[in-house]
């Protein structure tokens, strides 16, 4: 018998072929059914439970799209909802803008480099709690470190958290100052720009603004629409800083109460399954869109070297 | 003579680049990096300090304003009396428990997923894939209350496994960034042990995993840190006092010690330097791990 009538014979999973797609998949099993369990199933059954009434103790009771149309008369969907948006709006491009600044001041060779890093770096490497703990000291309105510093200069400080109107600025200044883990991640982008193109840059008589618009930016803006993706999905489910800062209550007069936050009250709180998988939905769409929308448009300003090679 | 013909000159020197010229300005630039990067260092460093300071302070001194920095007498009782009221080894315990199986999924399972997207060919191969970034993308929310349900109905509420179980099946995020590392590891370090009939197995075993050691430390820090930090998950599933980790201890205790801020901060303190600690041990790995992520993406 020659060899090729025995792999003709052969059966699919005896070949060199289908012996290494029976590894592969053995080797991706637990993660598969991690998938299965973990995400995929709860995915779909949280869109079933969102047109339930359940309370984990009576069957779920099949109630239509009445959870949604609720949510759409719901006032505090809207005012969580808006001050998750009012959270994201501004912490996410701050803290970019944050993390852009210092990652260019650091990429200069300047001295003490690693030791600005590591301190630019480590809040954002501080538990949730431990910071909303901190800051909740910090941010004390009549004798806070921040409050303290402001009237050196002879401004009056805020309430902070105890002010509806300040309660969230304080949340973002809370975020900006966990913005280290992006910096470096612009850091490391930053070092990766060849020098050949300043060089180039240089013998064609740019200077150091021609050279931050020209070569700087345009490159940077893969690591900047990641950065920005990725952030935007994660504020969107701020919950443990301000669970902390506030008791779990989102105040004062609901002024922090952010989505996550009412629909973890509804589920946890109000034994309302339901109701917060749907809630939970809209987040999901939410999210997808907004995502969608930045991939859409991201051919629009995100540079890739490949493209520019064809043309 | 004039303002202008001097300010023409110093132009024109400008114009030939003075060397010297040149020198000054680098050191201006540099001067003025220095004098934003320091102002800077309060806003990200002063927090930190002042509540290392607040934990060694006497309560009369911490509601005395101005603030003061440096406390005075220092006081070390802060630290025990944390103590009496939150048993923090306890809690540092049952971190523990979550921690690791948290590190064994990232480090074993994940990195079995990653080689085998690395190397591995099989048909529907790139779906799997598109299945491991899409996850990545997902906001966990969104699974969180059938989860719920089902370690309700299992009888898991209240106890450590719906914590530690679901970690053991790895993670998207590390298959993603052990799968990136093990693409830049050479084909012909593998392809000599294939043919002399070394199974998938021991090659990822024997010839992989240990040439990755630089990437699964990095692994583990992110995912020491991420149960470390992690609080809605121990919020929903531990109710027992006796259960809780430091994320739900430290809260207990800005809950109800809330003005007895020499306390909080010194709790704060604990739950904080352990991870400031790993850092300075492992800088190199956190950075990379953070690169790795964020650029080859």
């Amino acid at each position: 018998m020659t060899a090729s009538t025995y792999s003709k014979s052969a059966p699919w999973y005896q070949t060199l072929r289908g012996r290494e797609a029976i590894s592969f998949y053995l080797f991706i099993l637990p993660w598969i059914i991690g998938f299965i369990v973990f995400t995929l199933g709860p995915i779909i059954a949280s869109l079933g439970l969102s047109f339930t009434d359940y309370d984990i103790m009576l069957p779920p009771a099949f109630v239509g799209v009445d959870n949604y149309r609720e949510m759409a008369a719901d006032p505090l969907v809207y005012t969580s909802l808006y001050n998750t948006v009012y959270i994201v709006i501004f912490a996410v491009p701050l803290g970019m803008i944050t993390a852009f600044g210092l990652a260019l001041l650091l990429n200069q060779k300047v001295s003490f480099m690693a030791g600005y890093r590591t301190a630019y770096f480590i809040p954002s490497i501080v538990p949730a709690v431990a910071s909303a703990a901190l800051w909740l000291y910090l941010l004390q309105p009549q004798w806070g470190l921040v409050n303290a510093f402001l009237e050196s200069f002879g401004l009056p400080g805020p309430g902070w958290l105890s002010s509806e109107v300040w309660s969230k600025p304080a949340i973002i200044l809370i975020l900006i100052w966990g913005t280290g883990g992006t910096m470096i991640i612009y850091l490391a982008g930053l070092q990766d720009i060849p020098l050949s193109l300043y060089e180039a840059a240089e013998i064609d008589g740019a200077n150091d603004w021609n050279k931050f618009w020209r070569v700087t930016l345009p490159l940077m803006t893969p690591v900047i629409f990641f950065t920005l993706v990725l952030g935007i999905i994660g504020t969107f489910q701020i919950f443990a800083q301000i669970f902390v800062l506030t008791d779990g209550m989102g105040g004062p007069q609901n002024s922090t109460l952010v989505y996550v936050m009412y629909l973890y009250r509804n589920a946890f709180n109000f034994f309302r399954m339901g109701y917060a998988s749907a809630m939970a939905w809209i987040l999901f769409v939410l999210i997808l869109i907004l995502t969608w929308v930045q991939f859409r448009f991201a051919s629009r300003w995100v540079y890739y070297e490949s493209e520019s090679a064809d043309s | 003579m004039s303002a202008t013909i001097q300010s023409g000159e110093r132009t024109h020197d400008a114009a030939r680049v003075n060397p010297r010229l040149k020198q000054a300005s680098k050191t201006g630039k540099s001067l003025l990096a220095h004098v934003i990067l320091l102002t800077g260092c309060i806003f990200f460093v002063a927090p930190l300090l002042f509540m290392l300071s607040t934990s060694l302070k006497a309560m009369r001194q911490i509601t005395r304003f101005p603030p003061e920095w440096i406390p005075d007498p220092v006081i070390w009782a802060n630290y025990p009396a944390v103590f009496t009221y939150a048993p923090m080894h306890l809690y540092f315990f049952n971190t523990m428990i979550i921690v690791l199986p948290t590190v064994i999924g990232a480090t074993l399972v994940s990195s079995l997923t990653a080689y085998a997207f690395a190397r591995l060919r099989a048909p529907g191969k790139n779906a799997m894939f598109v299945l491991v970034l899409a996850t990545l993308m997902l906001p966990s929310v969104v699974t969180l209350v059938p989860t719920y349900v089902l370690f309700a109905k299992i009888g898991w509420v209240g106890t450590f496994l719906p914590l530690t179980i679901p970690p053991l099946a790895g993670s998207a995020f590390y298959i993603f960034l052990l799968r990136q590392f093990f693409m830049t590891i050479p084909r012909e370090l593998e392809d000599a042990a294939l043919i002399d009939g070394c199974s998938r197995f021991r090659i990822y075993y024997n010839i992989v995993l240990p040439l990755a050691k630089p990437v699964l430390a990095t692994v583990t820090i992110f995912a020491f840190m991420n149960a470390w930090n992690d609080y809605l998950g121990p919020l929903i599933y531990l109710g027992n006092k006796n259960q809780y980790t430091l994320s739900l201890g430290l809260q207990a205790f800005v809950q109800y010690q809330r003005s007895e801020w020499g306390l909080l901060m010194a709790a704060s303190t604990m739950m904080i330097v352990p991870v400031i600690f790993i850092f300075f041990v492992a800088q190199k790995s956190f950075v990379q791990g953070i690169t790795l992520t964020g650029l080859k993406g």
